[in-house]
């Protein structure tokens, strides 16, 4: 039971960061070593100065679903609070894609210091041991 | 029956998922041995969940009890 959980956020909206976040806390929780892969929008949401601005909602929520998450954000605590939560209790690393890195021209010291490294697809795989969740 | 000797409430109604379970985690890590922790939680998650982290993380279910709108979970931090 302590395969690694593998999670490759493409997403970059508040609530398929929170779904993922909810999995890494869960996976840690349970024991399990999470390793996390920061692409695109997802990457650009860990940008230390606007983490914890709003990200929006995927398309599919509509105008209803937007506002139920908008209530559930006023009880719970944020993604980015999620993931750190889920660092102190368990083995969860949080890897920035290089490529994503270079496209959206963002430096190491622009990252929230959620984010431990900064790796390639290749150093990615080789870490994972199991298949990989794509949000 | 003997009532059980709560050290420490915690609140978490209102809370989503995995809120309550975070909030006992924490607690309990940072309680000694042999403490009693009570967690209210009104997210239907943690029927389920607390249970789970429970037996994995080999502490004590002393007791769930079923209230009005919320479950109180009784744990006791074994180790």
């Amino acid at each position: 039971m302590t395969e690694t959980i593998s999670l490759a956020l493409f997403s970059g909206t508040d609530d398929k960061l929170t779904a993922a976040a909810t999995m890494a806390t869960g996976a840690a929780a349970m024991g399990r070593p999470v390793k996390v892969f920061l692409q695109f929008w997802a990457l650009d949401a860990f940008r230390a100065d606007r983490i914890t601005k709003d990200h929006g909602v995927a398309h599919e929520a509509g105008p209803e679903g937007a506002a139920a998450l908008r209530r559930l954000d006023e009880k719970g605590v944020h993604w980015s609070e999620l993931l750190r939560q889920a660092k102190e209790i368990g083995d969860v690393e949080i890897a920035a894609c290089a490529h994503s890195m270079e496209m959206l021209a963002i430096g190491r010291h622009d990252l929230d210091p959620l984010v431990d490294d900064v790796i390639g697809i290749a150093a990615f795989m080789a870490g994972v041991n199991g298949p990989v969740v794509f949000i | 029956m003997e009532a059980t000797q709560v050290q420490e409430t915690i609140d978490a109604r209102g809370m989503p998922c995995p809120g309550p379970l975070m909030s006992l985690i924490g607690t309990i890590r940072r309680s000694e041995v042999g403490t009693v922790i009570e967690v209210l939680s009104s997210d239907e998650g943690s029927l389920t969940d607390i249970p789970a982290w429970v037996s994995k993380a080999k502490q004590e279910m002393v007791e769930i009890v079923t209230e009005d709108g919320f479950t109180r979970f009784m744990v006791r931090k074994a180790r």
